[in-house]
Protein backbone atom coordinates (compact mmCIF):
# COMPACT_ATOMS: atom_id res chain seq x y z
CA UNK A 1 0.00 0.00 0.00
CA UNK A 2 2.58 2.46 1.12
CA UNK A 3 4.80 1.52 -1.80
CA UNK A 4 1.91 1.92 -4.17
CA UNK A 5 0.84 5.33 -2.97
CA UNK A 6 4.32 6.78 -2.61
CA UNK A 7 5.84 5.32 -5.76
CA UNK A 8 3.36 4.21 -8.39
CA UNK A 9 0.75 6.88 -7.98
CA UNK A 10 3.26 9.74 -8.30
CA UNK A 11 4.75 8.18 -11.44
CA UNK A 12 1.34 7.99 -13.10
CA UNK A 13 0.54 11.43 -11.80
CA UNK A 14 3.89 12.72 -13.10
CA UNK A 15 3.17 11.40 -16.59
CA UNK A 16 -0.23 13.07 -16.45
CA UNK A 17 1.29 16.35 -15.25
CA UNK A 18 3.64 16.31 -18.24
CA UNK A 19 0.59 16.76 -20.50
CA UNK A 20 -0.59 19.84 -18.61
CA UNK A 21 0.64 23.40 -18.23
CA UNK A 22 0.46 23.19 -14.43
CA UNK A 23 2.31 26.07 -12.87
CA UNK A 24 2.36 27.13 -9.25
CA UNK A 25 2.94 30.74 -10.26
CA UNK A 26 0.28 31.39 -12.90
CA UNK A 27 -2.05 28.79 -11.33
CA UNK A 28 -2.60 27.31 -14.83
CA UNK A 29 -3.72 23.71 -14.84
CA UNK A 30 -4.99 22.76 -18.30
CA UNK A 31 -4.48 19.72 -20.49
CA UNK A 32 -2.15 20.74 -23.32
CA UNK A 33 -1.44 17.41 -25.04
CA UNK A 34 2.12 16.94 -26.24
CA UNK A 35 2.93 20.64 -26.22
CA UNK A 36 5.52 20.21 -23.44
CA UNK A 37 7.27 17.46 -25.37
CA UNK A 38 7.38 19.58 -28.53
CA UNK A 39 8.89 22.41 -26.51
CA UNK A 40 11.33 19.95 -24.96
CA UNK A 41 12.56 18.59 -28.27
CA UNK A 42 13.40 22.13 -29.38
CA UNK A 43 14.94 23.18 -26.06
CA UNK A 44 18.75 23.43 -26.29
CA UNK A 45 19.12 23.36 -22.49
CA UNK A 46 17.34 20.01 -22.42
CA UNK A 47 19.69 18.50 -25.02
CA UNK A 48 22.67 20.04 -23.27
CA UNK A 49 21.64 18.32 -20.03
CA UNK A 50 20.79 15.11 -21.90
CA UNK A 51 24.29 14.84 -23.38
CA UNK A 52 25.96 15.62 -20.07
CA UNK A 53 23.90 12.92 -18.39
CA UNK A 54 24.72 10.34 -21.05
CA UNK A 55 28.42 11.23 -20.86
CA UNK A 56 28.42 11.18 -17.07
CA UNK A 57 26.66 7.80 -17.01
CA UNK A 58 28.95 6.22 -19.60
CA UNK A 59 32.18 7.55 -18.14
CA UNK A 60 31.42 6.87 -14.49
CA UNK A 61 29.88 3.42 -15.03
CA UNK A 62 32.76 2.45 -17.32
CA UNK A 63 35.47 3.66 -14.96
CA UNK A 64 33.76 2.22 -11.88
CA UNK A 65 33.39 -1.18 -13.50
CA UNK A 66 36.99 -1.23 -14.68
CA UNK A 67 38.59 0.02 -11.46
CA UNK A 68 36.12 -2.01 -9.39
CA UNK A 69 37.17 -5.14 -11.26
CA UNK A 70 40.85 -4.49 -10.59
CA UNK A 71 40.09 -3.89 -6.91
CA UNK A 72 38.01 -7.07 -6.72
CA UNK A 73 40.82 -9.10 -8.31
CA UNK A 74 43.27 -7.77 -5.72
CA UNK A 75 40.88 -8.45 -2.82
CA UNK A 76 40.27 -11.92 -4.17
CA UNK A 77 43.84 -12.85 -3.28
CA UNK A 78 44.69 -13.87 0.26
CA UNK A 79 46.98 -11.38 2.01
CA UNK A 80 47.31 -10.15 5.55
CA UNK A 81 45.30 -7.01 6.21
CA UNK A 82 42.64 -7.88 3.64
CA UNK A 83 39.88 -7.34 6.21
CA UNK A 84 41.05 -3.78 6.88
CA UNK A 85 41.11 -2.92 3.19
CA UNK A 86 37.65 -4.40 2.69
CA UNK A 87 36.31 -2.41 5.64
CA UNK A 88 37.98 0.82 4.48
CA UNK A 89 36.20 0.44 1.16
CA UNK A 90 32.87 0.97 2.91
CA UNK A 91 33.88 4.46 4.06
CA UNK A 92 33.07 6.27 0.79
CA UNK A 93 29.86 4.30 0.45
CA UNK A 94 28.60 5.20 3.94
CA UNK A 95 29.22 8.93 3.56
CA UNK A 96 26.28 11.15 2.67
CA UNK A 97 26.71 12.26 -0.96
CA UNK A 98 26.39 15.86 0.14
CA UNK A 99 29.40 15.39 2.41
CA UNK A 100 31.32 13.73 -0.43
CA UNK A 101 30.50 16.71 -2.61
CA UNK A 102 31.68 19.24 -0.07
CA UNK A 103 34.79 17.18 0.55
CA UNK A 104 35.68 17.12 -3.15
CA UNK A 105 34.94 20.81 -3.33
CA UNK A 106 37.65 21.32 -0.71
CA UNK A 107 40.12 18.80 -2.16
CA UNK A 108 39.82 20.41 -5.61
CA UNK A 109 39.51 23.98 -4.36
CA UNK A 110 41.05 26.32 -6.92
CA UNK A 111 43.20 28.25 -4.46
CA UNK A 112 43.98 26.11 -1.44
CA UNK A 113 43.00 22.61 -2.53
CA UNK A 114 45.36 19.78 -1.70
CA UNK A 115 45.06 18.35 -5.24
CA UNK A 116 46.43 21.54 -6.77
CA UNK A 117 49.21 21.53 -4.17
CA UNK A 118 50.20 17.94 -4.96
CA UNK A 119 50.03 18.33 -8.74
CA UNK A 120 51.93 21.61 -8.57
CA UNK A 121 54.74 20.08 -6.52
CA UNK A 122 54.85 16.98 -8.67
CA UNK A 123 55.36 19.31 -11.62
CA UNK A 124 52.24 18.08 -13.42
CA UNK A 125 50.67 21.54 -13.60
CA UNK A 126 52.45 24.88 -13.52
CA UNK A 127 49.70 26.94 -11.93
CA UNK A 128 46.60 26.31 -9.81
CA UNK A 129 43.63 24.92 -11.74
CA UNK A 130 40.13 26.12 -10.92
CA UNK A 131 38.69 22.60 -11.24
CA UNK A 132 35.04 23.20 -10.44
CA UNK A 133 35.01 26.79 -11.65
CA UNK A 134 36.07 26.14 -15.23
CA UNK A 135 33.70 24.65 -17.83
CA UNK A 136 36.48 22.45 -19.29
CA UNK A 137 37.24 20.59 -16.05
CA UNK A 138 34.04 20.80 -13.99
CA UNK A 139 32.20 17.76 -15.34
CA UNK A 140 35.34 15.59 -15.32
CA UNK A 141 35.96 16.46 -11.68
CA UNK A 142 32.37 15.59 -10.78
CA UNK A 143 32.79 12.23 -12.53
CA UNK A 144 35.91 11.68 -10.42
CA UNK A 145 33.95 12.35 -7.22
CA UNK A 146 31.33 9.83 -8.31
CA UNK A 147 34.01 7.26 -9.14
CA UNK A 148 35.53 7.73 -5.70
CA UNK A 149 32.23 7.28 -3.96
CA UNK A 150 30.91 4.26 -5.81
CA UNK A 151 33.82 2.20 -7.11
CA UNK A 152 34.38 0.43 -3.76
CA UNK A 153 30.80 -0.73 -3.72
CA UNK A 154 31.17 -2.00 -7.27
CA UNK A 155 34.32 -3.85 -6.18
CA UNK A 156 32.39 -5.56 -3.37
CA UNK A 157 29.67 -6.72 -5.75
CA UNK A 158 32.25 -8.04 -8.20
CA UNK A 159 34.18 -9.67 -5.37
CA UNK A 160 31.15 -11.76 -4.41
CA UNK A 161 30.80 -12.67 -8.08
CA UNK A 162 34.45 -13.70 -8.30
CA UNK A 163 34.15 -15.83 -5.20
CA UNK A 164 31.49 -17.98 -6.85
CA UNK A 165 33.95 -19.03 -9.56
CA UNK A 166 34.83 -22.62 -8.60
CA UNK A 167 38.34 -22.84 -7.17
CA UNK A 168 38.83 -26.29 -8.70
CA UNK A 169 38.54 -24.78 -12.19
CA UNK A 170 41.31 -22.31 -11.46
CA UNK A 171 43.48 -24.95 -9.77
CA UNK A 172 43.11 -27.25 -12.76
CA UNK A 173 44.12 -24.48 -15.15
CA UNK A 174 47.14 -23.68 -12.98
CA UNK A 175 48.24 -27.29 -12.99
CA UNK A 176 48.01 -27.20 -16.77
CA UNK A 177 50.44 -24.30 -16.63
CA UNK A 178 48.03 -21.52 -17.50
CA UNK A 179 49.21 -18.01 -16.71
CA UNK A 180 47.31 -15.60 -14.47
CA UNK A 181 46.23 -13.59 -17.50
CA UNK A 182 44.91 -16.65 -19.34
CA UNK A 183 42.99 -17.75 -16.25
CA UNK A 184 41.44 -14.32 -15.94
CA UNK A 185 40.55 -14.01 -19.60
CA UNK A 186 39.28 -17.55 -20.22
CA UNK A 187 37.79 -18.60 -16.89
CA UNK A 188 37.07 -15.76 -14.51
CA UNK A 189 35.84 -13.10 -16.90
CA UNK A 190 33.30 -15.26 -18.78
CA UNK A 191 31.87 -16.57 -15.51
CA UNK A 192 31.78 -13.08 -14.05
CA UNK A 193 30.04 -11.55 -17.05
CA UNK A 194 26.44 -11.86 -15.76
CA UNK A 195 27.46 -10.24 -12.47
CA UNK A 196 29.29 -7.51 -14.38
CA UNK A 197 26.23 -6.80 -16.48
CA UNK A 198 23.83 -6.66 -13.54
CA UNK A 199 26.16 -4.53 -11.43
CA UNK A 200 26.75 -2.31 -14.47
CA UNK A 201 23.02 -1.92 -14.98
CA UNK A 202 22.46 -0.91 -11.38
CA UNK A 203 25.30 1.57 -11.58
CA UNK A 204 24.21 3.00 -14.91
CA UNK A 205 20.64 3.56 -13.71
CA UNK A 206 21.97 5.15 -10.56
CA UNK A 207 24.50 7.35 -12.35
CA UNK A 208 21.85 8.46 -14.81
CA UNK A 209 19.87 10.15 -12.05
CA UNK A 210 22.88 11.92 -10.51
CA UNK A 211 21.66 14.89 -8.51
CA UNK A 212 23.32 15.54 -5.13
CA UNK A 213 26.88 15.68 -6.46
CA UNK A 214 26.11 18.15 -9.23
CA UNK A 215 23.67 20.25 -7.24
CA UNK A 216 26.06 20.74 -4.33
CA UNK A 217 29.37 20.94 -6.21
CA UNK A 218 28.50 23.25 -9.10
CA UNK A 219 24.73 23.72 -9.18
CA UNK A 220 24.92 22.88 -12.90
CA UNK A 221 27.45 25.60 -13.72
CA UNK A 222 29.76 27.09 -14.74
CA UNK A 223 27.90 28.18 -17.88
CA UNK A 224 25.63 25.08 -17.73
CA UNK A 225 28.67 22.86 -18.33
CA UNK A 226 27.61 20.36 -15.67
CA UNK A 227 23.83 20.59 -15.98
CA UNK A 228 22.27 17.12 -15.93
CA UNK A 229 18.68 15.99 -16.46
CA UNK A 230 18.01 15.72 -12.73
CA UNK A 231 19.33 19.17 -11.87
CA UNK A 232 17.60 20.74 -14.87
CA UNK A 233 14.36 19.04 -13.94
CA UNK A 234 14.70 20.14 -10.32
CA UNK A 235 15.30 23.74 -11.34
CA UNK A 236 12.29 23.83 -13.67
CA UNK A 237 10.13 22.28 -10.94
CA UNK A 238 11.27 24.24 -7.92
CA UNK A 239 12.79 27.47 -9.22
CA UNK A 240 10.34 28.37 -11.97
CA UNK A 241 7.54 26.22 -10.44
CA UNK A 242 6.50 24.97 -13.92
CA UNK A 243 5.32 21.56 -12.82
CA UNK A 244 3.92 20.62 -16.23
CA UNK A 245 7.12 21.25 -18.16
CA UNK A 246 9.33 19.94 -15.35
CA UNK A 247 7.35 16.70 -15.33
CA UNK A 248 7.90 16.37 -19.08
CA UNK A 249 11.67 16.53 -18.47
CA UNK A 250 11.56 13.90 -15.72
CA UNK A 251 9.22 11.66 -17.75
CA UNK A 252 11.57 11.86 -20.74
CA UNK A 253 14.35 10.92 -18.35
CA UNK A 254 12.38 7.97 -17.05
CA UNK A 255 11.88 6.78 -20.66
CA UNK A 256 15.62 6.96 -21.37
CA UNK A 257 16.26 4.92 -18.23
CA UNK A 258 13.84 2.30 -19.49
CA UNK A 259 15.82 2.09 -22.75
CA UNK A 260 19.11 1.70 -20.83
CA UNK A 261 17.60 -1.08 -18.71
CA UNK A 262 16.28 -2.80 -21.85
CA UNK A 263 19.66 -2.74 -23.59
CA UNK A 264 21.37 -4.26 -20.54
CA UNK A 265 18.68 -6.92 -20.21
CA UNK A 266 19.07 -7.92 -23.87
CA UNK A 267 22.82 -8.32 -23.34
CA UNK A 268 22.19 -10.28 -20.18
CA UNK A 269 19.71 -12.67 -21.78
CA UNK A 270 22.06 -13.23 -24.74
CA UNK A 271 24.92 -13.89 -22.36
CA UNK A 272 22.95 -16.31 -20.22
CA UNK A 273 21.86 -18.18 -23.35
CA UNK A 274 25.48 -18.49 -24.43
CA UNK A 275 26.71 -19.86 -21.12
CA UNK A 276 23.90 -22.37 -20.53
CA UNK B 1 48.07 -22.58 -1.28
CA UNK B 2 49.68 -21.65 -4.52
CA UNK B 3 53.07 -20.06 -4.43
CA UNK B 4 53.07 -16.55 -5.74
CA UNK B 5 56.15 -15.05 -7.23
CA UNK B 6 57.72 -12.25 -5.23
CA UNK B 7 56.73 -9.83 -7.98
CA UNK B 8 53.07 -10.86 -7.76
CA UNK B 9 53.05 -10.49 -3.98
CA UNK B 10 54.55 -7.03 -4.18
CA UNK B 11 51.97 -6.00 -6.77
CA UNK B 12 49.13 -7.25 -4.59
CA UNK B 13 50.34 -5.39 -1.50
CA UNK B 14 50.98 -2.29 -3.57
CA UNK B 15 47.46 -2.53 -4.98
CA UNK B 16 45.98 -3.02 -1.53
CA UNK B 17 47.84 0.02 -0.27
CA UNK B 18 46.50 2.10 -3.17
CA UNK B 19 42.95 0.98 -2.39
CA UNK B 20 43.43 1.91 1.25
CA UNK B 21 44.75 5.40 0.44
CA UNK B 22 42.09 5.93 -2.20
CA UNK B 23 39.22 4.96 0.12
CA UNK B 24 40.30 6.49 3.39
CA UNK B 25 42.65 9.29 2.32
CA UNK B 26 40.15 11.98 1.31
CA UNK B 27 38.13 11.44 4.45
CA UNK B 28 41.20 11.63 6.68
CA UNK B 29 42.17 14.89 4.99
CA UNK B 30 38.66 16.27 5.56
CA UNK B 31 38.76 15.11 9.19
CA UNK B 32 42.13 16.78 9.75
CA UNK B 33 40.84 19.96 8.10
CA UNK B 34 38.12 20.21 10.75
CA UNK B 35 40.79 20.66 13.47
CA UNK B 36 42.94 23.25 11.69
CA UNK B 37 42.80 27.02 11.94
CA UNK B 38 41.60 28.86 8.85
CA UNK B 39 45.04 30.39 8.64
CA UNK B 40 46.70 26.97 8.44
CA UNK B 41 44.25 25.94 5.71
CA UNK B 42 45.22 28.79 3.44
CA UNK B 43 48.95 28.51 4.06
CA UNK B 44 51.41 27.49 1.39
CA UNK B 45 52.26 24.12 2.88
CA UNK B 46 49.29 22.00 3.94
CA UNK B 47 49.82 19.52 6.75
CA UNK B 48 47.84 16.44 7.68
CA UNK B 49 48.56 16.84 11.39
CA UNK B 50 46.61 19.82 12.80
CA UNK B 51 49.10 22.20 14.36
CA UNK B 52 47.88 24.07 16.32
CA UNK B 53 44.88 21.91 17.10
CA UNK B 54 41.57 23.79 17.34
CA UNK B 55 37.90 23.08 17.94
CA UNK B 56 36.73 26.48 16.68
CA UNK B 57 35.06 24.97 13.61
CA UNK B 58 32.98 22.67 15.79
CA UNK B 59 32.02 25.67 17.89
CA UNK B 60 31.02 27.59 14.74
CA UNK B 61 29.06 24.68 13.33
CA UNK B 62 26.97 24.21 16.46
CA UNK B 63 26.69 27.69 17.92
CA UNK B 64 26.57 29.86 14.81
CA UNK B 65 25.03 27.50 12.30
CA UNK B 66 22.79 25.51 14.66
CA UNK B 67 24.04 22.11 13.55
CA UNK B 68 22.25 20.42 16.47
CA UNK B 69 18.86 21.38 15.01
CA UNK B 70 19.69 19.47 11.84
CA UNK B 71 21.15 16.57 13.78
CA UNK B 72 17.97 16.30 15.83
CA UNK B 73 15.76 16.43 12.72
CA UNK B 74 17.84 13.79 11.00
CA UNK B 75 17.79 11.56 14.07
CA UNK B 76 14.00 11.71 14.44
CA UNK B 77 13.36 11.15 10.74
CA UNK B 78 15.95 8.37 10.36
CA UNK B 79 14.98 6.48 13.51
CA UNK B 80 11.26 6.64 12.70
CA UNK B 81 11.99 5.49 9.15
CA UNK B 82 14.10 2.61 10.42
CA UNK B 83 11.44 1.46 12.88
CA UNK B 84 8.65 1.64 10.31
CA UNK B 85 10.75 -0.05 7.63
CA UNK B 86 11.48 -2.95 9.97
CA UNK B 87 7.86 -3.32 11.06
CA UNK B 88 6.29 -3.08 7.60
CA UNK B 89 9.17 -4.89 5.90
CA UNK B 90 9.18 -7.85 8.26
CA UNK B 91 5.39 -8.19 8.05
CA UNK B 92 5.57 -8.10 4.24
CA UNK B 93 8.51 -10.50 4.06
CA UNK B 94 6.84 -12.83 6.54
CA UNK B 95 3.58 -12.83 4.57
CA UNK B 96 5.40 -13.48 1.30
CA UNK B 97 7.55 -16.21 2.80
CA UNK B 98 5.13 -18.06 5.09
CA UNK B 99 1.55 -17.27 4.16
CA UNK B 100 -0.09 -18.61 1.06
CA UNK B 101 0.06 -15.39 -0.95
CA UNK B 102 -0.94 -15.66 -4.59
CA UNK B 103 1.60 -14.44 -7.15
CA UNK B 104 4.26 -13.77 -4.57
CA UNK B 105 7.06 -13.82 -7.12
CA UNK B 106 5.25 -11.13 -9.10
CA UNK B 107 4.83 -9.04 -5.95
CA UNK B 108 8.55 -9.35 -5.20
CA UNK B 109 9.42 -8.19 -8.71
CA UNK B 110 7.09 -5.21 -8.39
CA UNK B 111 8.68 -4.28 -5.06
CA UNK B 112 12.10 -4.46 -6.68
CA UNK B 113 11.05 -2.40 -9.69
CA UNK B 114 9.99 0.39 -7.35
CA UNK B 115 13.59 0.89 -6.29
CA UNK B 116 14.48 1.57 -9.93
CA UNK B 117 12.25 4.63 -10.30
CA UNK B 118 14.21 7.83 -10.78
CA UNK B 119 13.54 9.91 -7.71
CA UNK B 120 13.43 13.14 -9.65
CA UNK B 121 10.29 11.80 -11.38
CA UNK B 122 8.64 11.27 -8.00
CA UNK B 123 9.61 14.52 -6.32
CA UNK B 124 7.30 16.83 -8.31
CA UNK B 125 4.05 14.90 -7.88
CA UNK B 126 4.89 14.05 -4.25
CA UNK B 127 5.56 17.71 -3.54
CA UNK B 128 2.07 18.59 -4.81
CA UNK B 129 0.52 15.85 -2.67
CA UNK B 130 2.47 16.89 0.43
CA UNK B 131 1.51 20.50 -0.21
CA UNK B 132 -2.19 19.62 -0.57
CA UNK B 133 -2.09 17.61 2.64
CA UNK B 134 -0.23 20.37 4.47
CA UNK B 135 2.76 18.11 5.10
CA UNK B 136 5.52 20.41 3.85
CA UNK B 137 8.09 21.26 6.53
CA UNK B 138 7.02 18.27 8.62
CA UNK B 139 8.87 15.14 9.63
CA UNK B 140 5.95 13.07 8.39
CA UNK B 141 6.42 13.91 4.70
CA UNK B 142 10.04 12.77 4.86
CA UNK B 143 9.33 9.66 6.92
CA UNK B 144 6.61 8.47 4.54
CA UNK B 145 8.86 9.04 1.53
CA UNK B 146 11.90 7.37 3.07
CA UNK B 147 9.77 4.43 4.11
CA UNK B 148 8.99 3.88 0.44
CA UNK B 149 12.65 4.27 -0.50
CA UNK B 150 13.90 1.87 2.16
CA UNK B 151 11.22 -0.82 2.00
CA UNK B 152 12.25 -2.61 -1.23
CA UNK B 153 15.70 -3.50 0.08
CA UNK B 154 14.47 -4.32 3.58
CA UNK B 155 11.69 -6.56 2.29
CA UNK B 156 14.00 -8.33 -0.18
CA UNK B 157 16.77 -9.04 2.28
CA UNK B 158 14.39 -10.13 5.06
CA UNK B 159 12.47 -12.31 2.61
CA UNK B 160 15.71 -13.98 1.57
CA UNK B 161 16.61 -14.55 5.21
CA UNK B 162 13.19 -15.89 6.26
CA UNK B 163 13.36 -18.34 3.38
CA UNK B 164 16.50 -19.88 4.84
CA UNK B 165 14.77 -20.63 8.17
CA UNK B 166 13.54 -24.24 8.18
CA UNK B 167 9.78 -24.82 7.84
CA UNK B 168 9.87 -27.53 10.52
CA UNK B 169 9.99 -24.73 13.08
CA UNK B 170 6.67 -23.41 11.79
CA UNK B 171 5.05 -26.79 12.17
CA UNK B 172 6.45 -27.35 15.64
CA UNK B 173 5.16 -23.93 16.68
CA UNK B 174 1.74 -24.64 15.22
CA UNK B 175 1.50 -27.91 17.12
CA UNK B 176 2.34 -25.98 20.29
CA UNK B 177 -0.61 -23.73 19.52
CA UNK B 178 1.27 -20.60 18.44
CA UNK B 179 -0.70 -18.32 16.12
CA UNK B 180 0.56 -16.67 12.94
CA UNK B 181 1.62 -13.42 14.59
CA UNK B 182 3.08 -15.37 17.49
CA UNK B 183 5.18 -17.34 15.03
CA UNK B 184 6.58 -14.13 13.58
CA UNK B 185 7.06 -12.34 16.89
CA UNK B 186 8.31 -15.12 19.15
CA UNK B 187 10.17 -17.35 16.73
CA UNK B 188 11.06 -15.89 13.31
CA UNK B 189 12.10 -12.40 14.41
CA UNK B 190 14.37 -13.48 17.28
CA UNK B 191 16.07 -15.92 14.92
CA UNK B 192 16.55 -13.18 12.31
CA UNK B 193 18.22 -10.67 14.57
CA UNK B 194 21.44 -10.31 12.51
CA UNK B 195 19.44 -9.69 9.37
CA UNK B 196 17.18 -7.19 11.14
CA UNK B 197 20.19 -5.26 12.38
CA UNK B 198 21.70 -5.08 8.90
CA UNK B 199 18.54 -4.04 7.11
CA UNK B 200 17.72 -1.57 9.87
CA UNK B 201 21.13 -0.03 9.48
CA UNK B 202 20.71 0.19 5.71
CA UNK B 203 17.33 1.89 6.10
CA UNK B 204 18.85 4.28 8.63
CA UNK B 205 21.74 5.18 6.31
CA UNK B 206 19.37 5.72 3.39
CA UNK B 207 17.27 8.15 5.42
CA UNK B 208 20.28 9.83 7.04
CA UNK B 209 21.97 10.50 3.68
CA UNK B 210 18.97 11.42 1.52
CA UNK B 211 19.09 14.87 -0.01
CA UNK B 212 16.66 15.47 -2.90
CA UNK B 213 13.36 15.03 -1.06
CA UNK B 214 14.61 16.77 2.06
CA UNK B 215 15.66 19.71 -0.10
CA UNK B 216 12.29 19.91 -1.82
CA UNK B 217 10.00 19.27 1.15
CA UNK B 218 11.60 21.37 3.88
CA UNK B 219 12.52 25.02 4.08
CA UNK B 220 13.51 25.87 7.66
CA UNK B 221 15.94 24.54 10.19
CA UNK B 222 13.15 23.10 12.33
CA UNK B 223 12.57 20.43 9.71
CA UNK B 224 15.63 20.34 7.44
CA UNK B 225 17.92 17.35 7.76
CA UNK B 226 21.70 17.35 7.96
CA UNK B 227 22.52 16.98 4.25
CA UNK B 228 20.41 20.03 3.45
CA UNK B 229 21.91 21.89 6.38
CA UNK B 230 25.45 21.17 5.21
CA UNK B 231 24.61 22.03 1.60
CA UNK B 232 23.48 25.46 2.83
CA UNK B 233 26.56 26.12 4.95
CA UNK B 234 28.28 28.06 2.22
CA UNK B 235 27.65 31.74 2.56
CA UNK B 236 27.58 34.11 -0.32
CA UNK B 237 31.04 35.57 0.02
CA UNK B 238 33.35 32.78 1.07
CA UNK B 239 33.27 29.05 1.66
CA UNK B 240 33.88 28.15 5.33
CA UNK B 241 35.79 24.92 4.54
CA UNK B 242 36.74 24.36 8.17
CA UNK B 243 33.17 24.62 9.44
CA UNK B 244 31.95 22.36 6.65
CA UNK B 245 34.64 19.82 7.52
CA UNK B 246 33.57 19.90 11.18
CA UNK B 247 29.90 19.38 10.30
CA UNK B 248 30.90 16.60 7.91
CA UNK B 249 32.84 14.88 10.64
CA UNK B 250 29.88 15.12 13.02
CA UNK B 251 27.54 13.40 10.56
CA UNK B 252 30.01 10.92 9.11
CA UNK B 253 32.10 9.62 11.98
CA UNK B 254 29.23 7.92 13.88
CA UNK B 255 28.10 6.38 10.60
CA UNK B 256 31.57 5.09 9.78
CA UNK B 257 31.94 3.61 13.26
CA UNK B 258 28.58 1.83 12.88
CA UNK B 259 29.46 0.61 9.41
CA UNK B 260 32.87 -0.70 10.41
CA UNK B 261 31.34 -2.41 13.41
CA UNK B 262 28.71 -4.19 11.33
CA UNK B 263 30.72 -4.43 8.12
CA UNK B 264 30.54 -8.20 7.70
CA UNK B 265 26.75 -8.17 7.96
CA UNK B 266 26.44 -5.15 5.71
CA UNK B 267 28.51 -6.65 2.92
CA UNK B 268 26.39 -9.79 3.05
CA UNK B 269 23.14 -7.84 3.20
CA UNK B 270 24.06 -5.55 0.35
CA UNK B 271 25.23 -8.25 -1.95
CA UNK B 272 22.10 -10.27 -1.26
CA UNK B 273 19.82 -7.36 -2.00
CA UNK B 274 21.84 -6.07 -4.89
CA UNK B 275 22.75 -9.02 -6.96
CA UNK B 276 21.21 -12.34 -6.09
CA UNK B 277 17.68 -11.91 -7.33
Amino acid sequence: MSLGSVSFYPIVNGVYLSFTNRSLITQDNDFVGIANYLQLSADPSFWNAWWHTIWFTTASTGLETLIGLVMALILCEAFSGRGIVRAAMLVPWAMPTVVTSKMFGWLFDGQHGIINFILLHAGLIDQNVNWYGAPETALTTIILADVWKTTPFMALLLLTGLQTVPKSLIEAARVDGARAWTIFWNIRLPLLLPTLLIAGLFRALDAFRVFDLVYVLTGGGPADSTETLSTLSYKILFSTLQFGYGSAVSTAMFMTEGVIALVFCLFLVRQLRKTT
Amino acid sequence: MNERSAFQSIMIYFGALLILIWSAGPFLWQFSTSFQHDKALTEGTPSLIPDPFTLEHYYNAFVEKGLHHYVLNSLVVSLATTALCLIVGSLAAFALSRLDVKGRFGILMVILSVSMFPQIALVGPLYLIASDLGLLDTYRALIITYLALGLPLVTWVLFGYFETLPREIDEAARIDGVGVIGLLWHIILPMSLPSLVTTGLLAFITAWNEFLFALAFTSDRDSQTIPVGIANFTNQYYVPWGDIAAASAVVTVPLIVLVLFFQRHIIEGLTQGGIKE
